[in-house]
């Protein structure tokens, strides 16, 4: 059930304005069947507003979004029977066990657990040792598991995930990863979103989402490809009065910080970087190094907000 | 409508998995009960009396053994000092001192009339008034029997043409519990359902598990039955226990039809689980319910009657209880108890709540839908 194009949620012109601040400032993106589509964006940049209303939970003040043809507004109760949601703070029972929360979905979406088992057994074997036990008293990756299971109870054609991965641990961020690839295998439609850059990469497509506006939307390779730039990593032992001196290199467009080195890309007519590491010595640096390097998500990004 | 039973399922898990659930539930009633109907009297016994007697003669004596022997008068001092009694009325050691004085016997025998007085405690003005009544009494009594005393007539007081008899009619012995039992009935019953639906449903909004059910396919509807329906459940449930306590430890009449009695109550639950529901979709925490809730409660509870006859309020605020769910269901609690009342008499607080229920729930409703 996806219209002409293929595309099982599309997205025009979407606004949405609390009193006087533009969460979101009129996008345009389009998700297609089978997808794993991401939104990364920093905390603010209206991720959770676009999935809200992408949940029929609040209304946009402007602009459509249709989920397999109908429309968030005057279709909402249909909706709701096709999606799954996380939100993103966790929102079960904790009073109820993980099989009571479980069964109390299945049975509101006029399901059972073991009609859909098959959907969720990869996520749900590894809490059910558990499951007795209340929600509340569970991990803060068990919760997650169990809230996953809880959105997929239903067999949903698409399932909305909002900031899944926020606050856990490495390990299980991965994990969790893992899981969302084998349900897009399974051929449901996956939207979340994420403030890691580096969780871009796991996804089939991606919009680059800051304050309220897409700033690119497109594969993570072919965004990396078209950054354009050439970027060098760059370290000395005081890399705060590197920070300085480079922002005032008039040949220097952008200086970042990554990690223990920093990322820079340089004006037009400056690609030849040889000369730097001596005259950066000569003004005092010790232990400079050097080198070009391969863009990644989150340089784009940086790029992009200029 | 089946969706409908796993709502109440999940409810009565819910509540009985609430550890201060059912001691409330169970609780509450009887503390209420118990307390409340033995505290909450306004029979007046064991008034201080403080005793200035400056005749010190047969008569102010045969007076004051009146007082005395009374079961209500506790005779605390006797001087012939008024500052002295002043200074145990200033203490609160004294409710009421009587002042008989010099000649006061002379001054009866010789021209047939004399004067007590009477100097009360008016801090409370009920009690005072109930003193007042109950001292005067006395008075008129010793009253009458002196007539008989010195005219040395068989009885002036059988001599009176016309001979007033008082029954009180459904609480013949004016007994205090029977009349305030139904009453705090009511302010339990009330507080238990409408705080708790208000509570649960902003305890959903507070921990966000109200997001995760408004993605499902569950109709308004659904929802809101699934969520007043436990309530009403155990609001009658609290009525029948609330009831069995009177009967069996306060031996309250039970007159009239309980069928009726809890058919009356469905139709008040509506208009109290309505509130209920109406304060939870325009608060977004259990502290904001609190507050609204106690604010009706308690302006509501003051108003009803419960203490008071609303007959004798300010036309006003005759008016302001046609909104007065309590005032209702404090008429009708008691009619039906004592006086048996059947639903012909309580028609007109029937049908009133069934209008009040019908427009609490729906813009209760409506109001949700906003929210959601």
């Amino acid at each position: 059930m996806s219209n002409a194009q293929g595309h099982i949620v599309s997205v025009k012109g979407l606004k949405k304005t609390y009193d006087s601040v533009e969460a979101v400032k009129g996008i345009d993106f389009s998700v297609s069947k089978d997808e794993l589509f991401g939104l990364i964006g920093p905390d603010g940049a209206g991720k959770t507003t676009i999935f809200r209303i992408l949940t029929t939970l609040m209304f946009p003040t402007e602009g459509s979004a249709n989920i397999m043809d109908l429309n968030v507004v005057s279709d909402y109760k249909k909706i709701r029977n096709h999606l799954g949601y996380m939100p993103q703070r966790f929102s079960l029972y904790q009073d109820l066990t993980v099989e009571e929360n479980l069964e109390f979905f299945a049975r509101i979406f006029g399901t059972t657990i073991e009609e859909n088992y098959s959907l969720i057994k990869d996520i749900y074997v590894q809490i059910e040792p558990f499951k007795t036990r209340k929600a509340g008293k569970l991990s803060g990756g068990m919760k997650q598991k169990l809230a996953l299971s809880c959105a997929l109870i239903h067999s949903p054609e698409i399932l909305i995930l909002d900031e899944p991965t926020t606050g856990v641990d490495a390990v299980s961020r991965k994990e969790f990863w893992e899981m969302l690839i084998r349900l897009k295998e399974k051929g449901i439609t996956i939207l979340v979103s994420t403030p890691y850059m580096d969780e871009a990469n796991l996804c089939g497509r991606v919009a680059l989402i800051q304050n309220g506006e897409i700033m690119s939307i497109d594969t993570p390779q072919k965004i990396i490809e078209n950054f354009g730039r050439k970027l060098w990593a760059i370290k000395s032992d005081n890399i705060y009065q590197l920070i300085q001196d480079l922002k005032t290199d008039n040949r220097i467009h952008t200086v970042f910080p990554f990690g223990e080195y920093l990322h820079i890309t340089v004006k037009p007519g400056y690609d030849d970087l040889k000369g730097l590491a001596p005259e950066l010595n000569r003004m005092g640096h010790s232990g400079v190094k050097i080198q070009e390097i391969e863009a990644n998500i989150e340089d784009c990004f940086m790029e992009l907000m200029q | 409508m089946r969706k409908i039973k796993y709502i109440l399922q999940k409810e009565f898990i819910q509540v009985f998995r609430d550890k201060t659930m059912l001691p409330m539930i169970l609780g509450v009633p009887i503390i209420q009960l118990v307390i409340l109907v033995h505290a909450a009297t306004l029979e007046m016994k064991s008034i201080d009396m403080y005793v200035i007697d400056k005749d010190l003669s047969s008569m102010s004596h045969k007076l004051i053994n009146k007082f005395d022997g009374s079961p209500f008068y506790n005779i605390n001092g006797v001087s012939f000092s008024l500052d002295k009694a002043l200074e145990t009325l200033e203490k609160n050691k004294t409710d009421v001192i009587v002042q008989i004085p010099y000649g006061f016997e002379r001054d009866l025998i010789r021209e047939n009339e004399t004067e007590v007085q009477l100097l009360i405690d008016g801090i409370n003005g009920t009690t005072a008034s109930l003193i007042n009544a109950y001292s005067s009494a006395v008075i008129s009594g010793f009253n009458r029997n002196i007539m008989v005393d010195l005219t040395q007539m068989p009885s002036v007081a059988n001599l009176e043409p016309i001979n007033i008899e008082t029954t009180y009619w459904y609480n013949p012995e004016l007994n205090y519990k029977i009349y305030m039992l139904p009453g705090i009935l009511v302010i339990l019953v009330t507080m238990i359902s409408m705080f708790l639906t208000a509570m649960n449903i902003v305890r959903e909004k507070e921990v966000g598990t109200i997001e995760q059910l408004n993605v499902t396919p569950i109709k308004k509807f659904e929802f809101i039955v699934g969520k007043l329906l436990p309530f009403m459940v155990i609001a009658l449930f609290e009525l029948a226990f609330g009831l069995a306590i009177g009967k069996f430890f306060f031996h309250i009449p039970i007159v009239g039809s309980l069928g009726l009695l809890f058919g009356f109550t469905v139709v008040y639950l509506m208009v109290v689980l309505g509130i209920g529901l109406f304060i939870s979709t325009i608060s977004s925490t259990q502290q904001q319910v609190m507050f609204i809730a106690f604010f009706f409660m308690l302006v509501f509870i003051l108003m009803s009657g419960i203490f008071t006859a609303t007959e004798s309020m300010p036309p006003w605020a005759q008016k302001v209880n046609i909104i007065n769910p309590f005032y209702y269901f404090m008429r009708v609690i008691r009619m039906i108890l004592l006086k048996g009342s059947g639903f012909r008499d309580i028609s007109y607080e029937f049908f009133s709540l069934l209008i009040y229920g019908t427009i609490m729930l729906s813009l209760a409703v409506w109001k949700y839908r906003k929210v959601a």
